[in-house]
């Protein structure tokens, strides 16, 4: 497994797949900038790395840990309105403070750090599911999660100061800040980057014997037990990593939208996580990431028929449950079924050896 | 000089009304085999369960080492080295022989989730260092060819060996066996005696085994205890155990009908 040389060469030379991620991310800011690709596919891209980052969390508890999260959504929630709330108390006029707390050009550095407390505050609210996780499993488990959900969405509905159903907005002001300083497409650069960090963070994890713990709950968790894996510990980091996460995606979500209402991360959107996971295949990381995609551009595709997407997506489900119940990779990733890939991808694989 | 590993005191344990065990009075000394058996459902798994932490003893004490360990978690206990295999075998059957092997090592990761984060120089050490030790155990075990296989398809008796192997990772001084021959053909089995024979030289574990093939019991065990509804009935040598009428009624009954 340990590969010497290709480490050695690691640290002459960037990798292949770092190389090929900075083209992309080069490639997209861009054609961003010189204004080749227009604010629609802007915004699906961006769609499409948010999508990436809550699937790929939700794969956690889901695929990993193999128990079932229906409420992921919830903690989307709570992200979106923590960063909203503290973008534009510190980053704009409001009704809250008046003056911004800071000067508005600091958003320029400060932007992902509110992303980041959006993430750090779910992750909080991802106890809600973790304690109870402790005693409680399977199906059991899957009703206290669409409980959280409920529990999260029902109170920012009776939160007056961030608007109730009405929603909250202001977000856009933050980012007019920050284009004011230095003009970039400062979303599309956040979300590509904070998307990378996920995937990378979700890489490490799952690769080391650490991580590796947590899915020894899913094939059994007595043995998990016997082994000296700390089980409850696992349920602890799988649910609160998974849901900070969700935060972070809810906070670009809703810097993207400038607008937020509770009813945007109801059981519906916990339902979209689900269709992702369950599309790409538990478990699988680049199976989140690929699904992620279609079934962001299969949305826009699907937006002329409006409400009838969810007839259309349910529908998608059950086909999937009756004739793919492992998705479209299983459990293994790309790299797997396309080997070629792991020339590319190899030096990543032999740097945890 | 007989050293103590595991004092079981007074133990006793009610499911509800049902009382599975009753103040069973053990001792385990260091670098024997023993055998616990009885007729089915006479607690001798529950008494395994108490040990390793799945159920707090309603009464009693376990002693390991001199420490009590009752009310511990199973993976405290776990990392307290004992080791423990199942009746059924319980591998992570989809991930591989290797992972089976490194997840049991977690009692020692020496790195915390930043480390994982970042790579750190702590997090590559400690891996590289599982890695190594699970690859010289599964040499051992000669199971290195298989380092990559899922267990789900070997087949039964390797399974076990996998099973015994990741056991053995936790580096136990104290290894309980449960019903290691349960399902193995009677060539597997003669197999098996000599193996856990070559586990206890070569580790230098204590071994405690719960065991319906009589075959096994007699070649392996110094002492063996046997007990019947929760209670002891004896403990003393195989040959001792053999002769007893005690023993004879509690398998087969006392012949009044």
């Amino acid at each position: 497994m340990t590969d010497i040389p290709a480490l050695a060469k690691r640290n002459s030379r960037l990798p292949v797949s770092t190389m090929a991620i900075l083209a992309l991310f080069a490639l997209m800011v861009g054609l961003t900038m010189a204004g080749v690709i227009n604010k629609y596919i802007q915004s699906v891209l961006m769609f499409i790395g948010i999508n990436i980052i809550f699937s790929a969390s939700l794969n956690i508890v889901n695929g990993y840990m193999g128990e079932f999260s229906c409420g992921h959504g919830g903690f989307m929630a709570v992200g979106a309105y923590v960063s909203s709330v503290l973008s534009v108390i510190l980053f704009t006029e409001n009704s809250f403070t008046g003056q911004p707390l800071l000067p508005p050009g600091s958003a320029i550095f400060l932007f992902p750090i509110v992303i980041i407390i959006g993430g750090l505050v779910s992750a909080v609210f991802g106890l809600l599911v973790a304690i109870p996780s402790f005693k409680t499993r399977d199906d059991y488990l899957a009703i206290i999660t669409i409980a959280a959900n409920f529990i999260i969405v029902t109170l920012i509905n009776n939160i007056g100061a961030v608007g109730g159903s009405r929603g909250f907005m202001g977000m856009k002001k933050s980012l007019k800040a920050m284009e004011a300083v230095i003009d970039l497409p400062y979303m599309i650069i956040w979300i590509f980057i904070f998307v990378v960090l996920s995937i990378v963070m979700i890489r490490r994890l799952m690769k080391s014997t650490y991580g590796k713990g947590i899915s020894s709950i899913r094939y059994d968790e007595t043995s998990a037990e016997i082994m000296s894996v700390n089980t409850n510990h696992m349920k602890l980091v799988a649910f609160m990593f998974s849901s900070g996460l969700a935060g972070i995606a809810g906070g670009l979500f809703a810097h993207v939208m400038g607008f937020v209402n509770p009813a945007s991360f109801s059981i519906f959107k916990s339902t979209e996580g689900l269709v992702m996971v369950y599309l790409g295949g538990m478990g699988s990381l680049s199976g989140s990431v690929l699904s992620a995609v279609i079934f962001t551009l299969m949305l826009e595709a699907l937006r002329p028929l409006q409400i009838l997407k969810w007839v259309l997506i349910p529908l998608m489900l059950i086909l999937l449950m009756q004739f793919r119940p492992e998705g479209l990779l299983g459990n293994r990733e790309l790299s797997d079924v396309f080997p070629k890939l792991k020339r590319i991808f190899i030096r990543k694989d032999s740097s945890n050896g | 000089m007989a050293e103590i590993l595991l004092e079981i005191k007074d133990l006793t344990h009610r499911f509800g009304g049902l009382t599975a065990v009753s103040d069973l009075n053990f001792e385990i000394i260091k670098d024997e085999i023993v055998g616990l058996i009885g007729p089915n459902g006479a607690g001798k798994t529950t008494v395994f369960n108490l040990v390793s932490g799945f159920y707090v003893p309603s009464e009693g004490d376990i002693l390991y080492k001199g420490e009590r360990i009752n009310g511990l978690k199973p993976h405290e206990i776990a990392s307290r080295q004992i080791g423990r295999t199942f009746q059924n075998i319980r591998l992570w059957s989809d991930m591989t022989v290797l992972d089976n092997i490194k997840i049991s090592q977690h009692y020692r990761l020496g790195y915390n989730l930043m480390d994982a984060f970042l790579q750190t120089k702590k997090y590559k050490k400690h891996e590289k260092m599982i890695e190594a030790d699970a690859y010289e155990l599964l040499e051992e075990f000669q199971l290195s060819d298989l380092a990559h296989e899922m267990p789900k398809n070997l087949p039964y008796g390797v399974q076990r060996r996998v099973e015994i192997a990741r056991a053995l990772s936790l580096k136990p001084d104290l290894l309980m066996l449960d019903e290691p021959a349960a399902g193995l053909s009677s060539a597997d089995v003669s197999e098996l005696i000599q193996y856990i024979q070559w586990i206890k030289e070569h580790f230098k574990l204590t071994i405690w085994m719960i065991e319906h093939q009589m075959q096994v019991i007699m070649s392996l065990c110094s002492r063996i205890k046997v007990v019947d509804f929760g209670k002891e009935l004896l403990t003393g040598t195989a040959e001792e155990v053999r002769n007893s009428p005690e023993v004879i009624k509690a398998y087969l009954g006392d012949g009044e009908i």
